[in-house]
């Protein structure tokens, strides 16, 4: 009798805490989505949370092609483009050096390999603010201050600690017996990684992508500080666009604004969940 | 031999750019701004040596005691809402597998939004003008008041209200992970004794997950220290200085006060409180992996 009653209660409690935590993590979704489909007037004279009378995407196409940050109205879409020209090669570049990093450090170590590990994982947990200084001197001696250069170089310099511990973590599981076998048939060292750990890294590969795109993509204080003045990454874009405002604030637009810049990392994360929570896991337990 | 040397050769090689990377953009950086937290420079660095008076005017100054306390307040609440919201759910989550997979994707969405959107979303939910008062209000409840950021006490809560939002879900992922590990017999064993689940969580799962909570506090406490975005989406420090965290101070001194010294004085204080955890924890982990 006593365990009858305390199990309907239970599980009623343990939903009932669910669901709370369900409305807590979807409101401010709810709350963009919902207002980057009304007309600015229906927001004026209603409020932003009620559902939408009539769904409209003209927010949708002002935030995209034509939203100023300050005099320029261009939308949010050369911000959006200027970021994926640091994205892309800063990524493959950071993956590249942390798969070979990753590999060395697994099967061909050696004390200054270990020491170079230990220096990067120390290293990984000091506040980026530390190095901004020294950084605004170098790009400046080098000529790429302010230039999509220096972010990709930028982000490739601190995206290899990363990428060099999710492939060491990754390597060390596997046998080693793979690079000895190969050894004996006579194969170097770059030969045994082309043939034999390359194509056996895939796994982990897209573990690495879905990281370092969601970590370059939504940086902010190398946009806000490297960025070329006018023609920022899409972080420090989209706060500019939400701080340019003339007499009525376009709620529709600026919700709009937010939503595609969201909408990347959101879109992989329900594509590729199971690789976006191994990634947490992974990359989260360092060392 | 001469195979031996130049097998190693071509592996220094391979590793020279990441030694290059350690060495210069890591530790070199961070070397250098220690130097400037004892120089005098200002708008732009210097190499004159004035001892700590950077320091001094730090630990002396209350703008930094408000900010450096702020970081306690937010690190508090943070930790404690993560964690206490992450390990419970995902302990629910474990115990029922077929509607865990939608509550899952509810909770851990947030990790992919950035912080900037995060600030953003929840400075509408909260606005006064736009937000949940206003909503309310226009229901007829006129004396509803719900003006967080616009309070000097409370806006830091807010702040650390949405950074929960955002890491939840990574408390939740650990926890989860961690659980799925668990020897089943001993949950055969629990159930054959007849321990409520509950009871089999609070004393026998995660007494065993203890390295699990360490990470996590690790990570959290590292987010904590260089938080920086979400306060600048969603209060820019506001209103005044009041839900300011020492990384604004930080990049006020370095860029917007001309006073790099100082700056770098501050950004050395973070690093040393977030190694303060980190170095212990690393340690611990090297001795725990050698055994």
């Amino acid at each position: 009798m006593k365990t009858y009653l305390r199990q309907p209660l239970g599980w009623a409690l343990a939903h009932g805490v669910l669901f709370l935590l369900a409305l807590y993590s979807l409101v401010p979704l709810y709350v963009m989505v919902v207002a980057s489909f009304k007309s600015l007037d229906e927001i004026l004279h209603s409020s932003i949370i009620a559902w939408p009378m009539l769904w409209t995407t003209a927010g949708w196409e002002k935030a995209w092609s034509s939203a100023c940050t300050g005099l320029v109205c261009t939308g949010i879409q050369p911000y959006f483009l200027e970021t994926m020209l640091i994205l892309f090669p800063a990524m493959v570049a950071a993956i590249v050096i942390g798969a070979l990093n990753g590999y060395l450090m697994s099967f061909w170590r050696s004390r200054g390999a270990d020491i170079l590990l230990g220096a990067l994982i120390i290293g990984s947990f000091i506040p980026l603010q530390l190095f901004l200084i020294p950084l605004a001197i170098t790009m400046q001696k080098l000529g790429i201050f302010g230039s999509t250069f220096g972010l990709i170089l930028i982000h490739t310099v601190y995206g290899v600690p990363l990428t060099t511990m999710l492939y060491r973590n990754f390597y060390v599981t596997l046998p080693p017996e793979l690079v000895k076998a190969a050894i004996v048939d006579g194969a170097g060292v770059f030969k045994i990684f082309r043939s034999v750990i390359v194509p056996m890294s895939a796994p982990i590969t897209i573990v690495a992508v879905i990281l370092v795109f969601g970590g370059i993509y939504n940086d902010y204080l190398f946009a806000l500080t490297f960025g070329e003045p006018g023609n920022k990454p899409i972080m420090a874009a989209v706060l500019n666009i939400i701080a340019t405002q003339y007499g009525v604030a376009e709620h529709n637009v600026n919700m709009a604004a937010v939503m595609i810049s969201a909408l990347p990392t959101l879109l992989i994360f329900l594509i590729a969940g199971r690789f976006f929570v191994m990634g947490l896991a992974h990359g989260s337990v360092k060392g | 031999m001469k195979g031996y040397l130049q097998q190693r050769f071509v592996i220094a090689a391979a590793l020279a750019p990441t030694v290059l990377i350690a060495v210069y953009f890591i530790w070199g950086f961070g070397a250098a701004t220690a130097y400037l937290s004892f120089t005098d420079s200002g708008f732009l660095p210097s190499t004159k040596l004035i001892g700590l008076l950077h320091y001094q005017k730090l630990f002396s100054s209350a703008r930094w005691w408000n900010t450096y306390g702020n970081m306690f307040i937010f690190g508090g609440i943070y930790l404690f809402g993560c964690l206490g919201i992450g390990i419970t759910v995902a302990a629910m989550l474990d115990q029922r597998s077929h509607s865990a997979i939608v509550y899952r994707t509810i909770y851990l969405y947030p990790i992919a939004m950035s912080l900037i959107i995060t600030g953003l979303a929840w400075q509408w939910v909260l606005s006064p003008t736009t937000g949940l008062q206003h909503f309310v209000r226009s229901f007829g409840f006129e004396n509803f008041g719900l003006n967080i950021l616009g309070s000097s006490e409370f806006a830091i809560y807010a702040v650390a209200g949405a950074a929960v939002w955002h890491s939840t879900g990574l408390v939740i992922v650990l926890f989860l992970a961690g659980m799925k590990g668990i020897d089943t017999d001993l949950w055969r064993a629990a159930r054959i004794d007849r321990i409520p689940i509950w009871r089999t969580y609070t004393s026998i799962v995660l007494p065993q997950l203890r390295s699990v909570l360490m990470t996590a506090i690790v990570l959290l406490s590292f987010n904590v220290v260089r938080s920086f975005d979400i306060v600048v989406a969603l209060t820019k420090g506001g209103p005044g200085r009041a839900s300011e965290l020492p990384a604004l101070y930080a990049y006020d001194f370095y860029f917007v006060r001309g006073n790099i010294g100082r700056g770098s004085a501050a950004a050395v204080i973070m690093v040393v409180s977030i190694m303060v955890i980190v170095l212990p924890y690393l340690l611990y982990e090297l001795r725990s992996r050698k055994q």
